[in-house]
């Protein structure tokens, strides 16, 4: 029974990571029909921005740790979304001017996140990076069953962006701008509402929350390398697909989804039988229900 | 536009191709003796690569200040090519055909985990090239491959080293494994482990086994698991950047007790990537740093003054690796000409040496061309510093 509660808690703080990143890919596919595959390498770029930041402020001003962690959550948003509203600049919005079909901007996507990790590499080197220790870390222990500070912040800040998100979409102008787009994207510019703007703003909210996802998993997990965001990436868009990729409650619910099928997996079978249920199960949803768990056939995608 | 492209595209096709005709048949000079390392100067391991690097750079100061190596009466200027193998299986096959086909090397030092060293191992022998791998320590890296060889001990003698101290130390009756199933050396040593200590404790006392994958970030299934079944120690055989994580990961899920380590522990990088979780625990190695006497300590002093830190063991054995290189090239009455007489008359001087001297020990080499060596388990002390907690010989 402790165990089992024990890998609950476990699911929760890994799930909350796919989660995370996932809502980043729904954003932009909801609004802009574009795979975003640079976004798993923008989580890592937020990392390591944190890292610099906090570094920073820890060794060179030798701020507290705690005023440290309050700086770092807004400016780690700040830059990674800087970061991702600059790929956008740079890479998709000129294809996108040039009306270039879908699947070269995809592509281009995925050779930006090759650029980003490979960028890393030849920065800063192969050397691992340590995440400096911001929270004092408490267990709170309940019988057999231990949870941290940090965990409890990591599923709360989950939940939280979840709602956040699911607000701006579903009850705020531009959110009703967002779905729009989606919806008919010759139309909207006709009606007045300023595409590029509502783009750079869904980009904004993307990498803004995959900064914050590469603050708390840094802190969760200190070792920092520049492949981190690769894999997480890839299935954390899974996630997303699986949960009906376009849709917030999609990306959220898939990404717990797969964050239980993992633990849950590797807590009964070897660890080698991680993967294959996983993705096993995920195809079996995806098989019953092929536009995800959320997703519509003809929904207004958001 | 169609036809510039066109041009660029011809023109690319045309260097690339030159490039390679150019590096296929480099100037050779017979007065230089080139030596290739396959070691990870990226990839999950870097600090290790640059360890064998840094030290293999000190050895080949020294050696061609001196005028380089003399072969009967004769001096040859000594070369070092690094590879980087990325610390990918199949990378490190690649560098060694790379080193053995295109840069001609009369030996391969390296590759140094045995992921990689395995299946190096087996292209150096078919190729008939000598290599000695620095680190490696499972038994198939050697084994009936009279090509290859290595200057660490085996994971056999290894794993009863960890069995008999945790045993004496934690005065632990059951024990937990936690280990990385995709590396040759973690699940080999693991297995050894389990086995030795059963033998030990009796059926049944390694209350929980549990694997992972190399890339693999949250250990909290597997922990939670092995906590559930409270043994009295957990044996962790794995790299260090994966220790970091797993040694941290245990602490948040409520472990207090020990951890018991592999050589895998003791890179330069341990204590910088896991900070105050690792002190206090324990692994066995294949030299300790601190108290260290004689050739040992020079060499540790000369290191830590050329590169600012305290050479972990990798940086030990190449060092020890690449002079066994040497002193069989020195052993040789005269240098033969053709490429392939030098490198078996280096693989038949290599398995003539009974006794070598080296900075990690004094180590004698049996028929597969494995040393005999002691084992050292050290604690880490509370500054972070590796302190030698006892040696263990055969």
């Amino acid at each position: 029974m402790e165990v089992l509660i024990q890998n609950i808690i476990n699911a929760l703080q890994w799930g909350s990571f796919y989660a995370l990143i996932a809502l980043g890919y729904t954003l932009v596919y909801g609004v802009l029909l574009l795979i975003n595959f640079a976004h798993g390498d923008i989580f890592m770029v937020g990392a390591y921005i944190a890292f610099f930041l906090v570094i920073f402020m820890l060794g060179n001003i030798g701020l507290d740790p705690g005023i440290t962690l309050a700086l770092a959550v807004p400016l780690t948003m700040i830059l990674t979304s800087g970061v991702g509203v600059t790929l956008e600049r740079i890479a998709y919005r000129p294809l996108r001017r040039k009306g270039a079909h879908r699947l070269y901007v995809v592509i281009t996507a995925l050779m930006c996140g090759l650029i980003l990790e490979n960028g890393n590499l030849a920065l800063l080197g192969a050397s691992r990076k340590r995440f400096p220790e911001l929270l004092e870390t408490t267990v709170y222990r309940f019988g057999d069953v231990s949870v941290t500070n940090l965990k409890i912040i990591v599923i709360l800040a989950a939940i939280l962006v979840f709602f956040f998100l699911q607000f701006v979409v579903t009850r705020t102008k531009i959110g009703m701008a967002m779905r729009g787009i989606s919806y008919d994207k010759f139309a909207i510019p006709l009606m007045g509402i300023p595409v590029d703007t509502v783009i750079v703003f869904t980009f904004i909210l993307g990498s803004g929350f995959a900064g914050l996802a590469g603050l708390l998993f840094a802190m969760s997990y200190p070792v920092l390398e520049p492949y981190m965001g690769a894999l997480i990436g890839w299935k954390a868009f899974i996630a997303a697909v699986v949960g009906g990729i376009g849709d917030i409650r999609g990306a959220f619910v898939g990404g717990f989804l797969l964050g239980f099928i993992e633990i849950g997996v590797v807590a009964i079978f070897p660890s080698t039988m991680r993967d294959l249920f996983a993705f096993s199960i995920l195809l079996l949803i995806l098989w019953a229900k092929p536009t995800g768990l959320f997703g519509l056939a003809r929904h207004q995608k958001i | 536009m169609k036809r510039f492209l066109k041009r660029t595209a011809l023109a690319a096709a045309v260097m690339v191709l030159a490039a390679f005709m150019l590096t296929g048949c480099g100037s050779e000079d017979e007065n230089v003796i080139k030596i290739g390392f396959n070691i990870p100067l990226t990839g999950d391991i870097p600090k290790v690569g640059e360890s064998s690097k840094f030290a293999a750079e000190m050895l080949l100061e020294d050696i061609n200040s001196q005028g380089g190596v003399t072969v009967g009466g004769k001096q040859y200027k000594l070369q070092f090519l690094y590879e980087d193998n990325e610390s990918k299986a199949e990378s490190a096959v690649n560098v060694a055909l790379k080193l053995i086909d295109q840069d001609g090397v009369v030996a391969i030092i390296g590759p140094n985990s045995s992921k990689q060293a395995v299946p190096a191992g087996g292209t150096a022998n078919e190729n008939e090239t000598p290599m000695i791998s620095p680190w490696s320590t499972n038994p198939d890296t050697t084994k009936d491959r009279p090509w290859v060889f290595r200057a660490a001990f085996l994971d056999p003698f290894q794993g009863p080293v960890a069995v008999n101290f945790a045993a004496k130390t934690f005065g632990a009756q059951t024990a937990a494994v936690i280990f990385d199933i995709s590396n040759d050396y973690s699940k080999g040593l693991a297995e050894i482990f389990r086995q030795e200590w059963e033998k030990k404790m009796g059926p049944g006392s390694v209350v929980a086994f549990e694997s992972h994958g190399t890339k693999d970030q949250d250990f909290s299934a597997q922990l939670t698991t092995i906590i559930g079944a409270s043994p009295d120690f957990i044996f962790v055989p794995n790299n260090y950047n994966q220790v970091a994580l797993i040694v941290k990961q245990a602490h948040d899920l409520g472990w207090q007790g020990p951890f018991m380590g592999s050589d895998a522990w003791g890179s330069a990088e341990l204590m910088q990537l896991c900070g105050d979780d690792c002190k206090g625990q324990h692994f066995s190695t294949h030299y300790a740093a601190a108290g260290a006497k004689g050739d040992t300590k020079v060499f540790i002093e000369r290191y830590n003054e050329k590169y600012g830190y305290t050479p972990d063991d990798v940086a030990a054995l190449t060092w020890d690796a690449a002079r066994l290189v040497l002193q069989a090239i020195e052993s040789l009455d005269q240098w033969p000409s053709e490429r392939s007489a030098q490198r078996a008359a280096i693989k038949d001087a290599l398995g003539q040496i009974d006794e070598f001297a080296g900075v990690t020990g004094t180590m004698k080499f049996d028929d597969q061309g494995d040393p005999i060596k002691c084992a050292v388990v050290v604690r880490i002390s509370d500054q972070g510093a590796f302190e030698f907690a006892e040696s263990v010989c055969p």
